[in-house]
């Protein structure tokens, strides 16, 4: 309760610190803002230029010469908003530990300013992408009102583990090495560059218990073939979510206090 | 006694209610531990219940109790390392004590690195809202001051400019208007307000004393005697985690100089062991200090000088040998070591002639320490007349440090005092 009391007191830090962070990324360019669009347009425009028209790679059940394209960037969307949560929360007790010393404010500030800004980030993409989804003749339905829903569960998931490992970063600082790595690893065994039914039907269930898979089939499910993503796949990846955000909230408060010695 | 005064809280709090205001902070019997645990998993299990013990604890701060009235100003004093960060850290809240409690009643600003989360390429104003934001205030509460930062800090034009353009300077006078835009229940102030240019310290100084006559209480963390003897009501005295004395900022400051000099001298003894002299000090030896010392009008040995203050330099002089002339000088060289000023009795037209082995004597030289504020050090020399230049009995480098504070003078600056009377003619 304080803590919520807390984090709405701060809520002007919060929101200007997300402020901030766009502002001095973009600070002393003369395009400034402009590169916030142009930067996920590009990385869309590679994916589907590069992979669709030179390896003319086809997506059984979709009618476009793009369909792989496609199919990429919609899961490259969920992924990559869950990538830069976890990624950033990792290291934001250690990064900003001076701050931490010095001034007084909740800490739990920090991974919420990182899942904000990393929010907006995904946001701009989407609209590149569905920038580049209209050029390529491919139109969105209604179906877009679950995104909602899926970024909700690919927030959870990530601030938990990112949260959960960011503390115990601030004590064993291999942990900040440790997981970029697992992350690479951890991108290839979801289904965002390959088809879960490319897969042996022996390994599937083994896919499945990475919470990722279901996600990114949900913004497939959604972008690409224009149906409601697939619940039952959705509710594991919501379990571990809401089990990790736990976890990462139950550790928080017992190593708030701890955490400032450490830095 | 922690305990008995739990139970009195209740009861104690309705009586200062109604007669003396309950203190803006009161420390209760804190104390900090650093825990170290042999692997750092054991640290992560024991949030989780498991309890280990530490394999190690280290104390940096121990059974501290004290408390700040509204309006008090209470100077912290202590060598590196007593553990006076640690508390100012547990004060304002981003530490946590590990034994005992801290009650604050009200908002704490604490002036401790000023510019500190500045963002280079933000200007002056949005830097401002943004660590206004920091210290929990929302825009609407910013609006409402924004337009007095920019006054106070002064900056003109730039105040819309990056603060990556600032000279350093600048960027402290928008910090500390940012800080104390606000009237705080408790200020800290560490040394960082040594800062910047005399202008801006007054400026700031005087902002201080106006929040401390509105109820404001001071909490000053300095080595500075003269900050701790001019600003503070009281005194504590920190060392190596404990409070060692709580009093009069003279009580305090005096008892912390009898703690270094006992740490100075036990160090010259063993510079003696090993040489059997300190190094400081050259010459043939021929004539010798025995021992020097400043005292003021009263005949009282001081070590803290007033500015305009009439002070005696005293020099025990030892003659080794039979020398026909001796000139007996001082030089007074600031923190820098630069000469301030430097005389001896052959300029002043004085001549010891004729002196003769195993004489010894005092040379008294009465001067006015017409001489700014800050901390000096006393060079003496014992050496020929002009025209043996090259007899240097013994020359000593820092035989006598001293302080020089402005008491009753009205504030000036530089390192000269001269009294200035100031007319108009219209």
């Amino acid at each position: 309760m304080n803590q919520l009391k807390a984090i709405w007191a701060y809520r002007y830090f919060i929101i200007s610190s997300i402020k901030t962070e766009f502002r001095s990324r973009f600070a002393r360019s003369s395009l400034g803002g402009v590169w916030m669009v142009l930067h996920p347009l590009a990385q869309v425009a590679i994916y589907a230029l590069v992979l669709s028209a030179v390896l003319a790679a086809k997506l059984p059940g979709i009618d476009n010469q793009y369909a792989y394209a496609i199919y990429l960037m919609a899961g490259t969307l969920g992924w990559s908003l869950f990538a830069e949560v976890f990624g950033r929360s990792l290291g934001v007790f250690v990064d900003n530990g001076n701050l931490l010393k010095k001034m007084a404010f909740p800490k739990i500030a920090l991974p919420l300013i990182v899942t904000g800004s990393a929010l907006v980030n995904n946001l701009l993409l989407f609209g590149a992408v569905l920038v580049v989804f209209g050029i390529l003749g491919h139109m969105p339905t209604l179906m877009l009102l679950w995104l909602p829903v899926l970024i909700a569960v690919t927030l959870a998931l990530a601030l938990g583990l990112g949260l959960a490992l960011g503390i115990i970063n601030v004590f064993m600082r291999d942990i900040g090495q440790i997981v970029p790595i697992i992350l690479q690893f951890w991108f290839w065994l979801t289904p965002v560059v390959y088809v879960s039914t490319m897969i042996p039907e022996k390994y599937h269930a083994l896919l499945m218990l990475n919470p990722m898979s279901g996600i990114v089939m949900g913004y497939q499910n959604i972008l690409v073939y224009n149906k409601a993503p697939d619940i039952s796949t959705l509710l594991y990846p919501a379990t571990i979510a809401i089990v990790a955000l736990s976890l990462a909230l139950f550790m928080y408060f017992r190593a708030n206090e701890e955490m400032a010695d450490a830095l | 006694m922690p305990n008995s005064k739990l139970t009195l809280t209740n009861l104690e709090f309705k009586i200062e209610n109604s007669a003396l205001p309950s203190p803006v902070l009161e420390v209760t019997n804190i104390g900090k531990a650093y825990r170290n645990y042999g692997s750092e998993l054991w640290r992560i299990l024991s949030w989780f219940g498991l309890r280990f013990k530490p394999v190690h604890e280290t104390w940096t701060l121990q059974n501290i109790s004290f408390s700040i009235a509204p309006g008090e100003a209470i100077g912290v004093v202590g060598q590196n390392g007593a553990g006076k960060s640690t508390l100012l850290k547990i004060i304002t809240g981003t530490l946590k004590p590990s034994t005992g409690s801290v009650t604050v009643r009200g908002k704490i600003a604490a002036i401790l690195e000023l510019g500190m989360g500045f963002h280079p390429d933000l200007t002056g104003r949005q830097n401002a809202y943004h660590s206004a934001g920091l210290m929990g205030y929302t825009s609407t509460q910013i609006d409402a001051v924004i337009d007095q930062i920019e006054a106070f800090a002064e900056v003109g034009e730039y105040f819309d400019q990056p603060v990556r353009t600032y000279s350093s300077g600048m960027q402290m006078r928008v910090a500390f208007a940012t800080v104390t835009a606000y009237r705080p229940e408790i200020l800290i102030v560490d040394e960082a307000l040594s800062v910047g240019d005399a202008y801006f310290q007054h400026k700031s100084f005087d902002r201080i004393r106006q929040f401390q006559s509105e109820g404001t209480s001071l909490l000053f963390v300095s080595h500075d005697k003269g900050v701790i003897l001019s600003l503070c009501d009281r005194a504590i005295l920190l060392e190596r985690g404990h409070i060692l004395k709580d009093g009069s900022p003279e009580e305090t400051m005096d008892y912390y100089n009898a703690l270094i000099a006992e740490k100075e001298n036990s160090t010259i003894r063993q510079e003696k062991l090993a040489d059997g002299k300190v190094q400081t000090i050259s010459g043939t030896g021929e004539a010798t200090i025995e021992e020097s010392g400043l005292y003021n009008s009263i005949g009282e040995k001081v070590e803290l000088i007033g500015v305009g203050d009439p002070v005696e330099l005293r020099i025990k002089i030892k003659m080794y040998q039979d020398i026909p002339e001796l000139v007996v000088g001082y030089m007074i060289r600031d923190r820098l070591g630069q000469p301030i000023f430097g005389t001896n009795t052959q300029y002043l037209n004085y001549s010891f002639t004729s002196l003769t082995s195993a004489e010894s004597f005092e040379c008294i030289f009465n001067f006015v320490a017409n001489i700014g504020v800050g901390s000096y050090s006393l060079s003496l020399a014992l050496h020929g007349t002009h025209s043996h230049v090259l007899a240097n009995y013994e020359w000593k480098d820092n035989a006598l440090m001293f302080e020089v504070i402005n008491i009753d003078k009205n504030i000036f600056v530089g390192t000269s005092w001269l009294p200035t009377e100031v007319k108009v003619v219209r």
